[in-house]
């Protein structure tokens, strides 16, 4: 109840605010104090973490520094704010930040209601469910859970998911219901429940708290959409669209087999595809037109590699994590990554 | 010599005799502690079991079995889960602390400017051991170095921008160095202002008098959390768009009134337990208010107060926790962060590690100050306690 009068109170003081807020030029505001102001999570394995010197690193993170790097031509100009879920809207309208970048999911009362516009899918995640194999070997599908003691944090979405599925698909359950997720992901791997259920990403990083960590199995079924994306405020066209190409330009980028180590040496490519990306082409104002400068695909390539490398880098195959790209592969890859292109 | 009509009377003191080998010894004290009845006995043999039970499990968790060094998670992985450790392995990992040493105590904080939060802890130990040790001399000049001058040489030290210092963010700050600076300035603030609230609220002025009630139950009348949660988020939206107050700032004001507020109903208990005799005596003297106040009334009551008072400071250290919510990083956030967030740091063991540490820091600053008040309270021992 609280959260919810705090958000309505937090939505009221916004619309008095989005007047003054939306007609400030949020480009030249953060060109004039020299960096961009990102908000992430505190701590998302994968996504948004510091490492043991305090450096922040993960995918969210990534798409800060390669939008500081599309503006300035400078991945470090980028200062983070980490913030909780409760307060990642407010920092947001108040103006504490110019990108959330907080593997928040977009869903259209957040588009309407809090002033905000999301500009893409980094992560298509979706909510699912992890056995241990061992003591439940024959289980292939939730549908065969029936009768299950389910784990699950309290007093999110994932909770509410889990009611509905269940309920439309006629299976008893039990659920065992914690205060966080940490909770939760403890009570599960101390043989509490027989299955856990959470965000896929999230389950990837509970796994690896797990005692035996080749025992548990993520079941294929993925009950929620939950399109993980960052969003910028409503009211300044040109400030949404700068995030947004980013974000496709890391996509056309993986597209074209343009990465950071190749990035120098496609700059002489006469693929016109590639040449457009790049900003190589005669009289081309694609970057301009964007009020950045020409070659800003080649900066943020440069800075962080393109989607595949980061997704890789933070998530997949070079992170403990080890997820597969799965429906987060580009669109020529069976996957629903589809890069608008340049042009 | 005088002659005595009973058969024998001593005249010559006995010489003291050792005592009987009953009462002295680790036997006696045994008998007299451990076994003194049969309650006595069943609850001892109880204890013993029970630690015999637990303590080498603990101690082969925490130190025998516990790994020490390490790079990432491998280190703290049985073979199965794909380290080196032998299968059904679990000890601490204490390469997850060792690592994040720094970033636990310093959070993002510079590393080429470490040293300066490092210098501002040193000075603060400095003028803060003599100001404890009652034999100390120059205790006036020292308080006035602790509670006045020092708080504006750490400020310059650790946010810098002035004398060539670079200036650092607090953002960047984190870890034990924000646990510490909330606490510190907590308490500097809130005993001050928590005496002038409670003389406020006893003040025969109405207009004082409303006024301290008012905060007091206001402030006392919300959760902590409230106030912080407003204090940095609700207000950003009510002030023009632009103006930006430091995070930390607003943390530290909500803390230290908070706390004034709760030593203000401390202080005034105090106040409360002192006999009428006192005020009418300083009276009768004629002392102005303020010569009663600061030479009679305060440093009795105060003195009555001080468990109660440690206790608030106790409570505060610990509540500086909660800056969590408004994504600050105390010592236990930034623990926190490391287990939920680094996947390289992802093992079985890596919260219990994390948590036990940041339990361990806790309790040695919260016994030390309770320990201190303790001893103080010996000290300023006149006959009021039993």
């Amino acid at each position: 109840m609280r959260k919810k009068s705090l958000a309505v109170a937090a939505g009221v003081a916004s619309l008095a605010l989005t007047a003054s807020i939306a007609s400030a030029d949020t480009l030249s505001n953060i060109k004039s104090k020299g960096f961009l102001q990102c908000g992430v999570n505190v701590a998302l394995a994968g996504f948004s973490a510091s490492d043991d010197k305090g450096q922040w690193t993960g995918l969210d993170v990534d798409f800060c520094r390669a939008v500081a790097a599309a503006v300035f031509g400078d991945p470090s100009k980028v200062k983070f704010t980490g913030l909780t879920a409760k307060d990642r809207f407010t920092a947001l309208q108040s103006g504490e930040i110019d990108v959330l970048s907080r593997n928040t999911t977009w869903t259209v009362s957040r588009d309407t209601s809090l002033g905000i516009s999301f500009v893409g899918v980094m992560y298509y995640d979706g909510q699912g469910f992890m056995i241990n194999a061992r003591k439940l070997p024959d289980v292939k599908s939730v549908k065969q859970l029936s009768g299950a003691v389910i784990c699950v944090a309290a007093g999110t979405t994932t909770e509410l998911n889990l009611a509905d599925y269940f309920k439309a698909n006629k299976i008893d359950y039990t659920p065992v219901v914690f205060d966080t997720l940490e909770e939760a992901t403890a009570a599960y791997n101390a043989g509490r429940c027989d299955a856990f259920t959470n965000d896929q990403s999230g389950l990837y990083a509970a796994r690896l708290q797990t005692s035996s960590p080749k025992d548990y199995v993520v079941l294929p079924e993925i009950i929620s959409k939950e399109p993980l994306g960052p969003a910028v405020r409503q009211g300044d066209a040109k400030w949404l669209n700068i995030v947004k190409w980013t974000y496709f330009a890391l996509l056309d980028a993986e597209e074209a087999g343009i990465n950071r180590s190749n990035v120098d040496e496609m700059k002489g490519s006469s693929n016109p595809d590639i040449k457009r990306i790049l900003g190589t082409e005669a009289g081309t104002k694609i970057g301009t037109d964007l009020g950045l400068s020409n070659d800003w695909v080649v900066n943020i390539v440069k800075a962080t590699g393109n989607y595949g490398e980061i997704f890789e880098r933070n998530l997949g195959s070079g992170s403990p994590l080890n997820i597969s790209r799965g429906v987060n592969a580009l669109w020529t890859k069976g996957g629903i990554q589809y890069g608008v292109p340049i042009r | 010599m005088q002659q005595h009509d009973i058969a024998w009377v001593r005249t010559d003191m006995t010489l003291a005799q050792p005592a009987p080998n009953s009462e002295v010894g680790i036997l006696a004290w045994m008998r007299k502690n451990l076994f003194a009845t049969r309650a006595d006995m069943l609850l001892t043999v109880v204890a013993v079991i029970i630690a015999a039970w637990a303590l080498p499990q603990i101690l082969s968790w925490l130190f025998f079995n516990a790994v020490w060094v390490g790079t990432d998670r491998t280190a703290c992985l049985t073979i199965e889960q794909g380290g080196q450790l032998p299968a059904g392995w679990s000890a601490a990992c204490w390469p997850f602390v060792s690592n994040r040493f720094g970033y636990f105590m310093f959070g993002r904080y510079p590393l080429e400017e470490r040293w300066r939060v490092i210098l501002a802890g040193a000075i603060f130990v400095g003028l803060l051991v003599p100001l404890l040790i009652p034999r100390a001399p120059l205790k006036r000049a020292n308080a006035i170095l602790f509670f006045g001058i020092y708080p504006f040489i750490a400020f310059v030290l650790l946010v810098g921008g002035v004398f060539g210092l670079p200036y650092v963010e607090t953002p960047l700050w984190g870890g034990l160095m924000v646990t510490l600076v909330l606490a510190y300035v907590g308490i500097v603030v809130s005993l001050p202002l928590g005496i002038v609230l409670a003389l406020g609220r006893r003040s025969r002025m109405p207009t004082i008098k409303l006024l301290s009630v008012i905060f007091i139950e206001t402030v006392r009348g919300v959760p902590l959390v409230t106030v912080l949660f407003m204090a940095a988020f609700m207000l950003p939206l009510f002030v023009p768009p632009g103006t930006t107050f430091d995070k930390l700032l607003r943390a530290l004001i909500g803390v230290a009134l908070f706390s004034s507020a709760y030593m203000a109903e401390v202080v005034r208990g105090g106040l409360q337990a002192m006999p009428k005799g006192q005020y009418e005596g300083a009276d009768s003297l004629g002392l102005s208010y303020w010569q009663k106040t600061g030479l009679i009334i305060m440093p009795q009551a105060l003195k009555l107060v001080i468990p109660g008072i440690v206790n608030s400071f106790i409570g505060l250290f610990k509540d500086t926790t909660l800056v969590l919510v408004i994504s600050m990083f105390d010592l236990l956030g930034i623990v926190k962060q490391g287990i939920s967030g680094d996947a390289n740091w992802a093992t079985p063991q890596t919260a219990r590690t994390g948590y036990v540490f940041a339990a361990v820091i806790f309790w040695i600053f919260c016994f030390g100050m309770s320990r201190y008040s303790q001893y103080v309270e010996r000290r300023l021992e006149t006959g009021h306690g039993r």
